[in-house]
């Protein structure tokens, strides 16, 4: 996909997360919304699946570590073909397969469970060292928050894979700087955090996580690093693209009414229609 | 029973993961810098490349062995019960309970046994925590015949799985030709019929002890071992309940939640019958050496005989 392609289904993506929430009445459109890009480049352009074989054997991983933002993860895999995307309002009603954090054994094309805080990384851990001893090529990706890297157990999962030197791991960090209570660094500041993961033995990319150039040549980075983990910091905007959301930490877990919803809605369409003019 | 050949159940987990390997090469070991400890140590010489030690980290080896299971091995993560069941609980049952993973706990050093290092590290509260888990089998295995089977089992069955191992020599009690290993079948041990001792782990041997000497005075008691706390084996605890009429519990942990309460739960609503129970009273272990403790907290031959001759007159 070409850049401008990838911009165009980031905006799709966008308005499946906005149609999950809103249809759910609850969820977390800001973390989505920032991730929305880096979901993107990831399911259409990175990583080595097939959604018509969700569970094929040497497929690259995917660990939503920061599991809140399951409508975004929702939203690219419905786009990508994993499941209808009619179905995302579904989410997390009661007997929805889209459950409000990400469960592997309901949603087709979720690698993990996960949800809380600190414990996906982990797991993604274990996948790639899993890889290492079957001496498979398949990757691992793993996305936290920056709120979330103040959870010790991120500190000792990356540990273990600097030491263990897996280079088919990379830990994308979503530095949209806002968490519940408010700015990261004014809550309990993880910064800085480029040079906490350069200390843990990791190659560290600092980006522009919703920008694809900046994406790209940064995956291509982390491919061909080799001897240890990268660790790929993208600087976000939280709500992006939802005018009323963007860098609103009032917009972390809530859902839009009806009105705030055909404003989303216009935003991304206004999108969408500047980007078919291109 | 002072011939008796005695083993540390901890001991026999380390031996049938390395018997175990061969079998299945699948099968992973993950230590949390206590694999001389555990005794998993003989895995990880049998077998280097499949034994992982994540350093002293119990709640990233758990998610590692999450992911690990995801892509086809069957994890044995292993660390005192206090950090794989306690300080691990809330990873054990989102990394592996919610998503059903086959990842096998192996929590060695359980209950007051540990002895000398004390309260901080008896973990009396295990079995309780686990067996809240949905899917999550609960095994607390009685000797080093039991324990080896357990493995195996936990092994063969898919699925998560908490295994209780212990600290202290325990005698072997099941080493006979007959002696079979189902999860979730309790085992009759002696027929009686005036009261019914349920037991798990190391007071296993100790309600044997405690029937003898209530045989001499003349109080039959029928002594049963529940290896499985969960899936629980309540058509064995109804049938003997209904028999005896007085149900006596033993067991090296909390009588919050463990084998205690398993048995209550299942009485109360199927055979409301009179239950007392022996273990833990609600309070923390202390230093000393294993045996000093469990005659201190009750849980020997002696102890239990005493508390099941006041129980039953």
């Amino acid at each position: 996909m070409n850049k401008l392609e990838l911009q165009k289904t980031a905006n799709e993506v966008r308005k499946g997360i906005v149609t999950a929430v809103h249809g759910a009445k609850a969820g977390h459109p800001g973390g989505s919304l920032s991730a929305a890009d880096i979901f993107t480049y990831l399911y259409f352009e990175e990583m080595n699946i097939d959604p018509k074989n969700p569970k094929m054997e040497n497929r690259d991983r995917f660990v939503l570590s920061k599991g809140h933002t399951a409508p975004g993860l929702y939203s690219v895999l419905a786009n990508r073909g994993y499941f209808p995307v009619e179905d995302l309002p579904t989410l997390r009603h009661l007997g929805s397969y889209l459950q409000g954090h990400p469960c592997m054994q309901e949603t087709p094309g979720v690698d993990m469970s996960s949800g809380s805080l600190g414990q996906g990384i982990s797991a993604a851990v274990g996948m790639a060292l899993a890889g290492k001893m079957d001496d498979k090529d398949y990757r691992v990706y793993t996305l936290l928050g920056d709120g979330e890297i103040q959870e010790g157990q991120v500190w000792e999962a990356s540990m273990f894979a600097g030491h263990r030197k897996l280079d088919n791991l990379v830990v994308i960090v979503d530095n949209n700087g806002l968490q519940i209570d408010g700015k990261i660094d004014d809550v309990c500041s993880p910064y800085p955090i480029d040079k906490k993961f350069e200390a843990f033995n990791f190659h560290v990319i600092n980006i522009d996580g919703n920008d694809f150039d900046q994406l790209e040549a940064a995956f291509k980075e982390a491919r061909n690093t080799k001897g240890m983990p990268t660790a790929i910091i993208c600087k976000t905007l939280k709500g992006k693209g939802v005018s009323f959301m963007e860098g609103n930490v009032g917009w972390h877990g809530k859902a839009p009414n009806d009105e705030e919803y055909a404003v989303a809605m216009a935003d991304l369409e206004k999108v969408g229609e500047a980007l078919c003019q291109k | 029973m002072s011939e008796v050949k005695k083993i540390a159940t901890r001991e026999s987990y380390g031996n049938a993961l390395v018997e175990c390997g061969a079998d299945f090469p699948n099968l992973v070991v993950l230590d949390a810098d206590l694999a001389g400890a555990t005794k998993t140590g003989v895995f990880k010489k049998a077998y280097p490349d499949r034994h992982i030690d994540c350093g002293i980290a119990e709640c990233n080896m758990t998610g590692i062995a999450a992911g690990l299971s995801t892509c086809g091995k069957i994890p044995f993560i292993s660390s005192f019960a206090m950090f794989a069941a306690g300080r691990n609980f809330e990873q054990v049952r989102n990394s592996i309970g919610y998503p059903h993973l086959n990842v096998k706990i192996g929590g060695t050093h359980a209950g007051i046994t540990v002895g000398e290092d004390g309260a901080t590290h008896q973990c009396n509260e295990d079995v309780a925590l686990m067996r809240t888990i949905p899917g999550m089998t609960v095994i607390v295995p009685a000797d080093d015949v039991e324990a080896r089977a357990a493995v195996r089992a936990a092994i063969e069955k898919e699925g998560p799985v908490y295994l209780r191992f212990g600290r202290a020599a325990v005698p072997v009690i099941n080493d006979r030709p007959d002696y079979k290993f189902e999860i979730g079948k309790g085992v009759l041990l002696k027929e009686g019929s005036d009261v019914t001792i349920v037991a798990s782990g190391i007071t296993v041997a100790s309600a044997l002890e405690a029937a003898e000497m209530l045989a001499a005075d003349g109080i039959s008691a029928e002594v049963i071992n529940i290896h499985t706390i969960k899936p629980l084996d309540k058509e064995l605890i109804i049938a003997s309940a209904k028999k005896t009429g007085k149900v006596v519990t033993a067991e090296e942990h909390s009588v919050i939640g463990g084998l205690g309460s398993a048995v209550c739960d299942c009485l109360s609503e199927s055979q409301p019958t009179r239950v007392m129970k022996i273990g833990m009273q609600d309070v923390f272990g202390e230093s000393g050496t294993a045996a000093a403790l469990v005659e201190k907290y009750g849980l020997d031959g002696k102890g239990i005989y005493a508390k099941v001759k006041e129980f039953v007159s």
